[in-house]
């Protein structure tokens, strides 16, 4: 900033700091109703509700009721950059932000109100500049807080069209004149385009650069069938890149590495236990295939797109520099479209629209990736193996060694230094470099080592993360990122401490902890779920806790799974703590989702290849839990008025694995460490074992 | 080639090849874009419309399946403007959340409690097997189709 910044008794939070223009945030559109305000954040909407939860903030941050808010969809060209929609940040950051934003604006309206006597707030909010720089004035302190719809239920406003079956996500916008692409995907990683028998794609509009390769026409059918026909007119050259599926661990622990050194406090005794923990690639699998929409100008120079990315000015960049374009080229807005649970193919369905689209200017092109492509090329999240060691003396644990593997955790556009990391940009004539995944900074949770230094007293502890430094497989952000294996591993061990030890394992954990808001939900897990109490044959009660980033909400989760001839989750009794909870229905939602989700990676989920592609490429070949397997979630959401809101959606994961694996000891006697809980796994533990 | 069928009450014909899909039809002919694109390999549900009265995904049913048939999308549950009484309770509950396999959850339960007013929970369970949801909102969904049975019944 260059502006001379007052005294202040209220910190600018920093995206209101980033983004001063009061216009940014609040604006009036021509279809807005007269007595409504604009409210344009820069988070945006995955199905997690928290458009709804910001609404409420900002409805009391302007004291005015929340049918009075319009919340606008984040747009590169008009709101705030408030970065990714990711890390269960968007409370963290954009809550203060809008608070503060709204301050600012009820004193500047009170300021001029004499002015405009009989105009209402929102009459009088209509006539402040827009360029006026939030981050140079100071809200007065002495206005009292507002909290009428924080912290209550209110229903979330996107659903009444989508139970309704309105249109409303993107694969539903019908522009003017809209044309459908298809993009043909390699017939399997690191294949190059050898040649396009012209004749059996004649009268099709083609749109080939490199390895990328599409078709264009005027309906969704005759682009169906386009495809069809460029996929038998095309060769490939095709090689064997992919390591052995079912040797995950030897591929994971050969390198090249960068090393991660976490932790490394001196005189650790020497270890008396050790165990190992592994989970496969797991896909985002998203109920919808990614949908991109694109409108390049009819001069051919700027380009519009809608993208459903979790981070749409990362996404502009991406473009702009994969194209070697001005930034101010590309305007990228966002919409709505199904789940989602990380970095998936959002922003690559995004830049297919942007490169087919480019053929037809001045006209909007829509392309939705089929279901195959959807799993097979998304990124994938990274399978891991974390090898772990402690020393157990007198009923405590005294030492402990976590050393983990991984591949990275990150390939979000701009990853790598500003790497567009957009996959049509890899198969382009010039393509875009792809270096292996990195994980987000330390500061930001990291990705291979998220959770892997226990929370609980253990004595000196060495923490250690070794990323593959090199890979064919494509990885990225999913849900929680390494900390579902770190939280699954961690607390599995301390489990199989707590029965060396001849201790309960809640009290095993309690005895360890001194953290009285961890303890808190431990204790109400543990008391909400009949802890102790008689359970039928083949089943068990297992305890899992963490928690998420070490400065995130805390989770506790108790399972209760029946193991017959599978592994049957049947009840989750789960204690958080969000700090505020903004929308405690919402918080509840998300702990039920996430867990439920988290039972289906636990017990089902493993992507699958050969030397060369992903085979697990539709619903039968990578099952998702379905409506007779998901379990009964019951939460406890420990409110805590006084303190800040933390993020909801991916505290469950970690917790919610443990606890399926300690249950399924608790009822068979035997650990089962490497995921998914099927029965396959279970058969070769118990053979391990004998 | 032209197709004559009915959806939700209405007489139409569609001029389109008949192995087209059911689904493509309903959203690029019809403009009926309740019925979602899910997987096209009929394995997800969220594309589920009822063809003479069974559920099936539109997806994997070709045009020429649906000729002299009716067809009933999420649209043609209830008189516009009006919640189904299963829409209904999942509002209530918030039992969604990013809402793509409600459609076809929505379609395929309503047909259960049509048939079946006094459905229980393993009724419900069974039949919702049909349909995937990703956002793990099993629960809630199986809770609120059970509390839209009066409301179905009556409607």
């Amino acid at each position: 900033m260059t502006t001379t910044e007052p005294l202040r008794t209220v910190d600018v939070p920093p995206h209101v700091a980033d983004n001063p223009r009061l216009g940014q945030w609040i604006s009036f559109p021509d279809d807005l109703s007269p007595d409504a305000v604009g409210v344009r954040i820069g988070k945006v909407e995955l199905g997690q509700g928290i458009v709804t939860a910001l609404a409420q903030v900002a409805a009391d941050a302007l004291a005015l009721p929340v049918a009075q808010v319009r919340m606008l969809n984040a747009h590169t060209g008009l709101g705030p950059d408030e970065g990714l929609t990711a890390g269960s940040l968007s409370m963290v950051q954009a809550g203060p932000a809008l608070r503060y934003v709204g301050a600012v604006v009820r004193d500047l309206v009170a300021r001029v109100a004499d002015d405009h006597p009989g105009a209402s707030f929102v009459d009088v909010a209509r006539t402040l500049d827009p360029a006026t720089d939030l981050a140079t004035w100071e809200p007065r302190t002495d206005q009292p807080p507002v909290r009428r719809v924080v912290g209550t239920d209110l229903p979330r406003l996107d659903l009444p069209d989508k139970v309704l079956g309105r249109p409303r996500y993107l694969a539903d916008l019908r522009p003017a004149g809209l044309r459908y692409g298809r993009a043909l995907r390699p017939p399997s990683f690191g294949a190059t385009l050898v040649d396009v028998d012209a004749a059996k794609v004649e009268g099709l509009q083609l749109v080939r650069d490199g390895s990328f390769v599409g078709v264009v026409a005027a309906t969704e059918a005759e682009a169906d069938a386009a495809l069809v026909r460029l996929r038998e007119a095309t060769t490939w050259d095709e090689r064997d890149l992919l390591p052995d599926e079912h040797d995950l661990t030897t591929f994971l622990k050969a390198g090249p590495h960068d090393d991660i050194p976490v932790l490394d406090e001196p005189d650790a005794p020497a270890p008396t236990h050790t165990a190992t923990y592994t989970r496969p690639f797991l896909a985002h699998a998203s109920i919808a295939p990614s949908c991109g929409l694109a409108r390049w100008s009819d001069d051919g120079t700027t380009v519009h797109v809608w993208s459903h990315s979790q981070g749409i000015h990362n996404l502009r960049a991406a473009i702009a520099t994969s194209l070697g374009l001005d930034a101010a080229a590309v305007t990228v807005e966002h919409v709505e479209n199904a789940g989602c649970y990380g970095h998936n193919a959002a922003d690559d369905a995004a830049f297919d629209a942007v490169l087919l689209a480019r053929s037809v200017p001045g006209t909007a092109v829509q392309v939705r990736w089929s279901r195959r492509d959807e799993l097979a090329w998304g990124p994938l999240a990274s399978a891991m193996v974390a090898d772990l060691s402690a020393t157990l003396a007198g009923g405590r644990v005294t030492g402990w060694r976590h050393d983990v593997w991984s591949q990275g955790h990150s390939s979000r556009p701009g990853y790598g230094g500003g790497t567009p990391g957009l996959l049509a940009g890899q198969h382009r004539a010039d393509p875009d470099p792809s270096p292996a995944a990195g994980d987000p900074p330390p500061d930001r949770g990291g990705g291979t080592t998220r959770n892997a230094v226990p929370i609980y007293d253990v004595g000196p502890r060495s923490i250690a993360g070794h990323r593959l430094s090199a890979s064919p497989l494509r990885t990225s952000a999913m849900r929680a990122l390494g900390a579902y294996l770190n939280v699954f591993a961690i607390e599995c061990f301390m489990d199989e401490l707590a029965e060396q030890a001849g201790t309960d394992p809640v009290d095993f954990r309690l005895a360890h902890l001194a953290d009285e808001r961890a303890r808190a939900v431990i204790e109400r897990a543990r008391d909400g779920s009949g802890w102790g109490t008689p359970l039928p044959d083949e089943t068990g009660r297992g305890i899992g806790f963490a928690r998420y980033k070490d400065r995130g909400a805390w989770c506790a989760v108790v399972a209760e799974v029946t193991v017959d001839h599978e592994v049957r989750v049947r009840r989750l009794t789960i204690a958080v703590d969000v700090g505020l909870a903004v929308s405690p229905d919402g918080v509840r939602n998300q702990i039920e989702g996430g867990a439920t989700q988290a039972t289906s990676w636990t017990t089902r989920e493993r992507v699958r290849f050969d030397r060369r592609r992903v085979t697990s490429d539709d619903w039968e070949t990578y099952p998702i839990l379905r409506f007779s397997e998901a379990p009964l979630v019951d939460v406890h959401v420990i409110d805590r008025p006084d303190q800040p809101s933390l993020g909801a959606g991916e505290a469950a994961q970690g917790p919610t694995a443990a606890a399926i694996a300690n249950a399924v000891h608790a009822a068979l006697g035997v650990r089962v460490r490497d995921l998914p809980l099927t029965a396959d796994a279970v058969v070769r533990a118990i053979e391990q074992a004998e | 080639m032209t197709t004559p069928f009915t959806v939700n009450g209405r007489d139409v014909t569609v001029d389109a090849q008949p192995d087209t899909p059911l689904l493509t039809v309903l959203r690029e002919d019809l403009g009926l874009l309740g019925s979602r694109f899910g997987c096209g390999l009929g394995l997800c549900g969220a594309c589920f419309v009822r063809l003479d009265g069974h559920v099936v995904p539109a997806c994997d049913t070709p045009l020429w399946q649906a000729e002299g048939k009716d067809v009933v999308t999420v649209e043609g549950l209830s008189e516009p403007g009006h919640a189904h009484p299963v829409q209904q309770a999942i509002l209530d509950r918030q039992a969604a959340q990013c809402g793509f396999c409600i459609s076809g959850i929505v379609v395929n339960a309503a047909t259960l409690l049509d048939e079946q007013p006094d459905a229980d929970e393993e009724d419900v369970v069974a039949a919702l097997d049909r349909n995937l949801c990703r956002c793990g909102v099993q629960r809630r969904i199986v809770d609120a189709v059970l509390a839209a049975r009066s409301g179905a019944a009556s409607s």
